[in-house]
């Protein structure tokens, strides 16, 4: 391996390759890609590598330090396991796009300076939004179209706010920024929009379920992740970052148990997973930011399990309504065993991977003091296990059978999702081997008595409420009892508050819209009547015309004179 | 050797003007394309000696004639228009070998050799006008580049008729541009009582402020203005481009009003100079609101076009909108945003207009609607385009975003960060524009069904080796940058004795 060479660009030119392999050879290639870059990467020393000057600014290309290379390692793995999801596809563009947007964002990770950081930025957006084209429909289209004007925008965003920060502070380099003046607050709205903070999220539930099978999944990993390392990374200890995560977390978790959509539901509590590390972020002490990383880490793991699974349904089945699906469980054992494992890890149960990173966010919360914070924390983990660890697999593989009978997911679908869940209990059984990656030394035990115990109540009062709720349903029922009950607590109960609370919001939001989108057409209409084909600005004019405005500019400039 | 390097200006401008008669003997089309690539690339090669010699702040000074300046005519050449000439010269060495097949396609036979010959005339007018040193001889160089240009334009008649009343139009428009230009040009003539810009320069310190010095500064700009299409006098452009054959729109639209943008850099620098009463109102007053709504105006009109040519005309203005934004800022860094953008803006709206002119020579016709589905048809022209259209947009690693990026520079470094959010906010229409024809090339199935129709490798060659540069000095900024910086420094430095 040479040295200093960047990781990310072994998978992004290696990408460019791709077309020109087929059959197995090109399975070899992709997957061998990123398994290429995770060792040239474990074989770099810390530091910085590829520094070059710029108009007069220092450029690092490659800065490997601890933060930057968990997320980089994480990065490469997600690929990794991504590719093998998507071995079955033969379609050069996903392939291709799925490689460069997976090598962009690592890119993105090494950046060690903000222009090259821009440069990957604009990249993972260009080249992620092939992924829901892929889908080839008008509504992946249109969605689409809708991503990448809100993921450009905030690369535009970015440029504007590192440009302005160039000129006064005469530094590029993507250290420690803080929320202090107008640059940096663009900046931090632009790595915002890419964390779906909240009024900033709907591009993330609007596009990533219109994606292809295997686009969500790779999709998943990268792009909320690092706009969270760029968080970690600029704004550490930044206070506004608490509530704005507290609010993240809590929200979707009303979204998501009324959808029906199952990769909807997912994209909700990708949302809400989010706002956990950027609480950590926000809290900003060592404990805190271990968490964080370590939760992306294990975050990236469980959620693309579970969109694996998802998307094997949907490979199957065609469709991941929850209200089509039912019963899978027997046509598809293996996906509904994966699908389990990747629900108990992000309900934080014990032995799995988001017990032992969600516990370093929640106590470094606590020892900061921020106790109606963990209090929200708390709410939104018992949300979690609600729409996630239970919704998710209980409509998909239990409740009422479908009738539907399909063939078991595709044996690469099951070889990734294999691995995947394999690090999923790896890392909820031995913690250890992640904590010494994390970028502080970690002094942590989550398995302690107490820490098992008040987790274990936590879910167990959750289930023992959920129980509670279908006793009382269970009275009236017929024979079919507890899918009947279930669907009252879901379909009832649930939405009668929600329901409420959310028709609210719909109206007051599409009346809003409506306004916005009238002004917007009388808006354009004007700007047609002046500049159309045959307006003001476009007519042919005669001569005389010009003549006129020749006269009129002399004049003009022999006026300034006296002004 | 040292005998031809020293005449070596003058070969530059007189190797064409001479070659253009030839055509008109040689008869047959072949023959004389064959004579006018020649001769272009020969001015190329010598436009790389004369910008190498220069790129130290050097200059060369050369006395047509053996006639000494100041009242012999003076070839003056320094960074300014070392890069202006290296920007004609090599536009026209890359749009001939293309011209070919396009102008055989769009020109009937008996016209060939004409058309070559007028080429010629406007290619040795446009490098007169850069490399002279005369403030008359320049007015001859435009007239002679001017006329031509008119009858390239009336040729693209034998497609569509409306060319010839483009043509007239931009006859009668660019004359009275012309007519202005010459009186001002008289009228310090009155004054001083020297037509050498140099000599000028000097002597217009000794005269004062005379009102007869601002009225001719008035015309002088004014005139100039037109001939570069500056906003609201324009209107003659977007005809011009549509309706001339695509060749001619290829080479106009990335040298001619780049010619004119250099005459009045010139004036106003280097013979007004800044301690002149008017430049800086008319800088800050007239240019920069100007150039602003050129900004917005012209890209906003691109959008809603149907004609794909009329629509990069459009997009022209605008862009000629940001030249004149570099220049309204005043400073070192403002100045060479312009003159970078000058060059970069060759490089696209050359690639630009010859992807056009493929689609073209193939479809016969460049409205939105033909252009269905023809990211399957004609694909590497259609690529070609995109990088075009990126660059155009100002995407980073094209020339656009090295264009953009000092324009940003010198607003902030003037402190008007509102003017530095414009700048972002039009590049945005350009998305716009672009994307339209993006979407309708790769989303739209075309009709007829997906039968190839790639251009021939004679213009494919061009078109890509443009769009190479664009992504070659997008990514490497050192040349272009460090000449343009050079050049800037030398405009705002005024007359070196």
């Amino acid at each position: 391996m040479i040295a200093s060479l960047n990781p990310a660009l072994i998978v992004i030119v290696g990408a460019l390759f791709v077309p020109l392999l087929k059959g197995r050879l090109r399975d070899v290639y992709i997957v061998a890609l990123p398994i290429l870059a995770a060792l040239q990467l474990i074989g770099l020393d810390h530091g910085n590598y590829g520094q070059i000057e710029l108009f007069d600014y220092q450029l690092v290309l490659l800065r490997v330090d601890r933060l930057s290379f968990i997320f980089g390692l994480i990065f490469l793995l997600a690929t990794l396991l991504g590719m093998v999801f998507a071995l079955h596809v033969k379609d050069t563009v996903q392939h291709v796009a799925g490689l460069i947007y997976a090598g962009a964002g690592t890119g993105a990770v090494f950046a060690g300076d903000m222009i090259s950081l821009f440069v990957y930025w604009e990249l993972t957006a260009i080249t992620s939004v092939f992924l829901i084209w892929a889908s080839r429909t008008e509504r992946a289209y249109r969605a689409g179209l809708r991503y990448l004007v809100i993921q450009v925008g905030s690369g535009v965003l970015l440029l504007a706010g590192v440009i302005m920060y160039a000129q006064k502070t005469g530094s590029i380099a993507f250290d420690h920024l803080g929320l202090v003046d107008l640059p940096t607050a663009m900046i931090f709205i632009a790595i915002g929009i890419k964390c779906a903070f909240p009024l900033l999220h709907n591009w993330l539930q609007d596009a990533y379920p219109e994606a292809t099978v295997t686009g969500t999944v790779i999709l998943s990993a990268f792009t909320t992740k690092l706009a969270v390392y760029a968080l970690a990374r600029a704004y550490a200890g930044t206070e506004i970052l608490i509530y704005i995560g507290a609010v993240m977390t809590a929200f979707p978790v009303f979204f998501a148990v009324i959808e029906n959509d199952l990769r909807r539901v997912l994209a909700y509590s990708l949302n809400n997973q989010l706002g956990f590390m950027v609480v950590g972020v926000g809290v900003g002490s060592e404990l805190a930011l271990n968490g964080t990383v370590a939760h992306a880490f294990c975050h990236i793991l469980y959620k693309a399990l579970l969109f694996m699974s998802m998307g094997a349904v949907l490979f199957r089945c065609g469709t991941v309504k929850a209200s089509e699906l039912g019963g899978l469980y027997k046509s598809m054992p293996w996906t509904a065993g994966f699908c389990i494992v990747g629900a108990a890890s992000i309900s934080a149960f014990p032995l799995f991977s988001g017990f032992i990173s969600k516990a370093l966010i929640l106590t470094g919360t606590a020892e900061a003091g921020y106790w109606g914070v963990w209090l929200v924390l708390v709410f939104a983990s018992a949300g979690v296990l609600e729409h996630s660890g239970i919704k998710i697999p209980y409509f998909a593989f239990f409740a009422h059978d479908s009738g539907r009978r399909v063939k078991e997911a595709p044996m690469n679908m099951l070889i990734a999702m294999g691995i995947t869940a394999f690090l999923c209990i790896a890392i909820g059984v031995v913690p250890g081997a992640l904590y010494s990656l994390l970028p502080f030394a970690v002094d942590y035990q989550p398995y302690t008595v107490s820490h098992v115990v008040s987790q274990l109540q936590l879910l167990f009062f959750a289930m023992l409420a959920f129980a509670i709720l279908v006793k009382k349903g269970l009275y009236p029922a017929e024979i079919d009892s507890t899918v009947l009950n279930t669907d009252w607590v879901y379909r009832k109960a649930m939405p009668w508050l929600i329901g409420k609370i959310a028709w609210g919001i719909g109206t007051a939001r599409s009346q809003i819209l409506d306004r916005v989108q009238r002004r917007l057409e009388h808006f354009v209409a004007s700007v047609f009547k002046i500049h159309g084909p045959v307006g003001v600005m476009a007519r042919t004019w005669p001569t005389g015309s010009t003549v006129l405005w020749v006269a009129v500019l002399l004049g003009l400039t022999l006026i300034l004179y006296y002004i | 050797m040292i005998f031809q390097f020293a005449q070596l200006p003058v070969l530059e401008v007189v190797l064409p003007l001479i070659a253009a008669p030839l055509c008109v003997l040689l008869r047959r089309g072949n023959w004389a394309w064959l004579l006018a690539m020649a001769v272009c690339w020969a001015s190329f090669i010598i436009a790389i000696i004369l910008l190498t010699s220069v790129d130290e702040g050097q200059i060369i000074s050369y006395a047509l004639g053996g006639w000494a300046p100041p009242l012999g005519i003076e070839y003056r050449i320094d960074a300014v228009n070392g890069l202006v000439l290296l920007i004609i010269s090599g536009i026209g060495a890359l749009v001939l070998p293309y011209a070919r097949t396009s102008v055989a396609e769009e020109i009937p036979e008996q016209h060939r050799s004409l058309f070559y010959t007028c080429f010629l005339l406007c290619f040795s007018g446009l490098l007169g006008v850069t490399i002279t040193g005369d403030a008359f001889n320049l007015f001859v160089f435009l007239e002679i580049s001017s006329l031509s240009t008119y009858i390239m334009v009336a040729m693209g008649a034998a497609r569509d008729r409306r060319a010839l009343s483009a043509s007239y139009t931009y006859l009668i428009m660019g004359t009275v541009g012309a007519t202005f230009f010459v009186i001002g040009v008289g009228l310090i003539y009155a004054v001083t009582g020297s037509l050498n810009m140099v000599d000028i320069a000097q002597r217009l310190e000794t005269v004062g402020d005379l009102r007869t010095v601002r009225v001719a500064y008035g015309f002088l700009v004014v005139g100039i203005g037109l001939k570069l299409a500056m906003f609201p006098m324009h209107l003659w452009l977007p005809n011009a481009y549509t309706y001339a054959p695509s060749v001619v729109t290829a080479f106009l639209a990335s040298t001619a009003t780049k010619v004119a943008v250099y005459a009045l850099l010139r004036f106003m620098f280097t013979v007004f100079g800044l301690s002149f009463s008017l430049t800086i109102e008319t800088l800050t007053f007239l240019f920069l609101p100007l150039a602003l709504i050129a900004m917005f105006a012209g890209s906003t009109v691109a959008i809603f076009q149907v004609n794909m040519k009329r629509m990069l005309a459009y997009s022209s203005v605008a862009q000629i909108g940001y030249m004149l934004l570099g220049v309204s800022f005043a400073n070192v860094t403002g100045l060479t945003a312009t003159l970078i953008h000058l060059f970069n803006h060759a490089l696209m709206k050359g690639a630009l207009f010859m992807a056009l002119g493929c689609v073209m020579l193939r479809l016969g016709d460049v409205s939105i609607k033909s252009m269905r589905g023809l990211g399957k048809r004609m694909p590497w022209t259609m690529a070609a385009f995109v990088a075009g259209g990126l660059s155009l947009i100002g995407v980073p690693l094209t020339v656009g975003f090295i264009s953009k990026w000092y324009l940003i520079e010198a607003a902030l470094e003037r402190g008007w960060w509102p003017v530095a959010i414009l700048v972002v906010a039009s590049s945005l229409l350009a998305v716009i524009y672009v994307w339209r024809v993006v979407e309708v090339a790769y989303f739209r199935e075309p009709e007829g069904g997906p039968r190839r129709c790639e251009a021939p490798l004679s213009m494919l060659v061009p078109l890509w080796t443009l769009v190479a540069a664009n992504l070659y000095f997008g990514i490497d900024a050192e040349f272009t940058a460090s000449v343009a910086q050079l050049a800037a420094s030398e405009l705002l430095a005024g007359v070196m004795p």
